[in-house]
């Protein structure tokens, strides 16, 4: 692991000190002191909206802080800035990879460089860098066509030229497969073992536990918990339980396990050799054969890219299969990935968000005052914080806009749900509030069939196990070692 | 050109501006608010198709076709003014349509971008209307580039004996005021808003057909610049000839604009566009401006007035 410099003693490599934020009138950081160690890694924990984010960007110099110190390797830094943070070799990866789909990864790596090089001398670097890194990346492919794995190796790499002694990771399993999963893992102890710093945003407690040395969890703008030297065998390690109470002292109440066999009813929906083409005229899904019965609710797990999204909308009826046939029932509901660009219209009003649903079929007058009073009701009945229907949904945080698209969508009767990673950056307690809805609905006799990027979290609300491998469909025991497999190909 | 440095040109320039634009009831009525009028009907119609997510910069052609299309009724039926002025306007608006109806067909067929089409429906329009008015439209005698006078019947009545304004102000006012209750209050009108706000969540959330929705916002936008097209033969010039518009239909992109696409305020940005090209024009007439300058003034202020707008927005 020589992509990590030597450090000496292990000092802390980055030390944050009384730092505090304000956005506007909510105050995102309020005296937060945070130390990761050379030669570790620290997990940081929290809930949506806990201030994850805003302190790890005040890190890497992109927000500057109100109030509070920074120090790089003992050195105290006064006017921080994106530039001193990669020239002290830090590196951050954030959750949404940032690279350009149509270019290849050497011209990726390259980007935001100054000067000119010659493309032979910067592909040799990338593969020395790689080499040395223990992370393959071929430099010709273009970004497009490599896996999720090998675009977050090349952010990785990316990151500060030259090699990274600190990395931020922002949620990175998040869509990969347990042994891509363990495969990262490995890779952070390796890096930090190799006298490198890791700072790891994650909201998985089972991966904070398994890899860090520290953990922190932040609520409120505030440092809730911190412990240190988790992985000794001191004994001092928390277990998920305690970390989960210290990230919300609300009692959590425990989800009611999914009863494994229901009294599944008639089926509902089904598929049959199903063939499915994107956009672009390639195939994603070969002839799949599947169904849903009323009651159940179906997993499906796959890696990113492997053609269950395409699945999921052609099961939403979105998709038009370019051959087999799709036998779809009448009322069917659609929980999409991405909520800012399926779901919901960021200027428009939560009235009118509501009125998204049915737009298509209506006919004469918009009946907006009974709209406002459903939207009021909806708003009451789902918990939703906002100050009013009428502000636009934009100004709702991710987890209250997500509440806002579950509530429009699964009231009233159903005869199908199709959610595609419904609880996509939402933390434990909006995910509960959304697998408590989706168990209701299928409880109430709908069919729901269901991707999520965590697998544990899937398979803790599935009741069958579909797997999606390149465009290939199958059912798998809902086991984990089983759909993991699975996932990458495996029998 | 030494005039900008003298006090008093400054003071009768403004004079100029002032008398040819508001300061008299002849410029006003009669020139100002006839000037509006197909401003504000183009403008409610851009606003429409931008609302949808349809770039329509279109209206000066669709405006010509609708032209036509009046004066061949104006020139060709022969019967009274109940029959020949709605005539005439119906077939202003659908032939306006129809030339929109080409984009849309256009975008909607091979994808062909509704900018680039509507933009080439223009020149096409200008360079049809001169063939028309050469050609099989020209009057009798062969002498103008010109169409005959269209039929007394097919005249739009003017408000005021005194003055040119005419009846077609009280349709841009109709327009405007129903164009804003279809996209405030009915249920097109609010397919319309989502699928030009939000192509993905109007198909996946609302499952609103959207190649449908920006076909019939392409089509209903080139009905209104028709029809304003055709309020100007029979309200304004009673026969066909080339630059029958001084570029309304871009003008009217910049109205709409102004008026953050809501059909309401269209109203008042086109007032507040005809008042400076006609207080430009008198400053031309009146203070000697050449008219480049007074345009090019004009087209400052615009965009003093969009930036500020911005700037606040």
């Amino acid at each position: 692991m020589s992509l990590a410099a030597d450090a000496g003693a292990p000092v802390g490599a980055l030390e944050l000190t009384g730092i505090s934020k304000q956005f506007g009138a909510v105050r995102a950081l309020d005296d937060v002191s945070f130390t990761a160690r050379s030669g570790s890694v620290h997990a940081l924990l929290g809930e949506n909206g806990a201030g994850k984010t805003t302190l790890m960007r005040i890190a890497y110099g992109l927000l500057r802080p109100d109030g509070g110190s920074l120090r790089l390797f003992g050195e105290k830094v006064d006017d921080h800035s994106v530039r001193r943070a990669v020239h002290a070799g830090m590196g951050m990866v954030h959750q949404h990879l940032s690279l350009v789909p149509s270019l290849t990864a050497v011209e990726n790596f390259v980007l935001g460089r100054r000067g000119i090089f010659r493309p032979r001398d910067v592909s040799r670097e990338l593969i020395a860098l790689s080499e040395r890194a223990g992370l393959r990346v071929d430099p010709g492919t273009t970004v497009r066509e490599l896996s999720i794995v090998e675009q977050q190796r090349l952010e990785i790499l990316k990151a500060p030229a030259g090699g990274a002694r600190i990395l931020i990771l922002d949620e990175p399993t998040s869509g990969l497969a347990p042994a891509e999963i363990e495969e990262l893992l490995r890779w952070i102890r390796g890096f930090a073992s190799g006298g490198g710093t890791v700072v790891l945003v994650t909201h998985r407690l089972r991966e904070a536990l398994e890899v860090a040395d520290d953990i922190t969890v932040l609520r409120r703008g505030r440092v809730a918990h911190v412990a240190h030297g988790v992985s000794d065998a001191a004994g001092t390690r928390p277990s998920t339980e305690e970390l989960a109470r210290t990230i919300f002292p609300e009692t959590l109440e425990a989800a009611p396990p999914t009863p494994m066999t229901p009294s599944a009813g008639e089926t509902v929906v089904e598929l049959a050799g199903v063939t499915l083409t994107d956009a672009r005229g390639v195939i994603r899904v070969r002839s799949a054969t599947l169904s849903a019965r009323r009651g159940e609710i179906v997993g499906v797990a796959a890696v990113e890219g492997s053609g269950h999204r395409e699945l999921l909308r052609a099961m939403a009826g979105l998709l038009q299969p370019s051959d087999g046939r799709v036998t779809l029932p009448q009322r069917i509901a659609l929980v999409p990935a991405d909520r800012l660009r399926d779901a919901l219209i960021g200027e428009f009003t939560l009235v009118e968000n509501v009125a998204l649903r049915g737009a298509g079929t209506r006919r004469g007058l918009m009946p907006w005052e009974s709209l406002a009073q459903t939207t009021d009701a909806l708003i009451e009945r789902y918990d939703i914080v906002a100050p009013s229907a009428a502000v636009p949904a934009r100004a709702l945080s991710g987890g209250n806009q997500q509440r806002l698209v579950i509530a429009r969508e699964l009231s009233g009767e159903l005869d199908l749900v199709v959610a595609d990673d419904p609880t996509r950056g939402l933390d434990f307690r909006a995910s509960a509030f959304v697998h408590g809805r989706l168990r209701d609905v299928a409880a109430r006799g709908a069919a729901v069939v269901v991707h999520m990027s965590d697998l544990d979290e899937l398979l803790s609300l599935a009741t069958r196990m579909i797997v999606a491998f390149h465009g290939a469909v199958r059912e798998v025991p809902p086991v984990r070692d089983a759909v993991g497999r699975a996932m990458l190909g495996g029998e | 050109m030494t005039l900008w440095l003298q006090p008093a040109d400054v003071v009768q320039l403004f004079d100029a501006f002032w008398r040819g634009s508001v300061g008299t009831a002849s410029a006003f009525f009669s020139g100002t608010l006839v000037r509006a009028i197909p401003l504000a009907l183009i403008g409610v119609g851009i606003s429409i198709a931008f609302r949808a997510g349809v770039f329509n910069i279109g209206g000066e052609g669709q405006l010509l076709l609708g032209a036509v299309a009046a004066t061949i009724v104006g020139l060709h039926l022969d019967t009274s003014a109940i029959i020949m002025i709605p005539a005439a306007l119906v077939a202003a608006a659908v032939g306006g349509a129809a030339w929109a109806g080409v984009a849309a067909f256009l975008r909607a067929r091979f994808g062909v971008l509704e900018v680039i089409s509507t933009i080439m429906l223009n020149f096409i329009a200008a360079n049809l209307v001169s063939y028309l008015v050469r050609g099989p439209l020209q009057e009798p005698t062969r002498v103008y580039p010109q169409t005959e006078i269209i039929a007394t019947a097919a005249r739009l009545p003017r408000l005021w004996p005194t003055t040119r304004l005419h009846a077609g102000i009280v349709l841009a006012l109709v327009v405007a005021l129903a164009a804003w209750w279809l996209l405030a209050r009915t249920a097109p009108g609010f397919r319309l808003r989502a699928a030009g706000a939000s192509a993905t969540a109007a198909t996946v959330a609302g499952r609103i057909d959207v190649a449908r929705v920006s076909f019939g916002a392409l089509v209903m936008s080139g009905a209104l610049a028709g029809l304003a097209g055709g309020i100007e033969v029979s309200g304004v010039t009673y026969a066909l000839y080339e630059n029958l518009s001084p570029g309304y239909g871009f003008s009217a992109i910049a109205v709409a604009i102004l008026a953050r696409l809501h059909p309401a305020r269209v109203l008042l940005a086109a007032l507040l566009f005809a008042v400076l090209e006609t207080g430009a024009l008198g400053m031309q007439r009146d203070a000697g401006v050449p008219s480049v300058v007074a345009l090019a003034l004009e087209a400052g202020i615009i965009l003093v007035v969009v930036a500020f707008q911005r700037q606040r927005a």
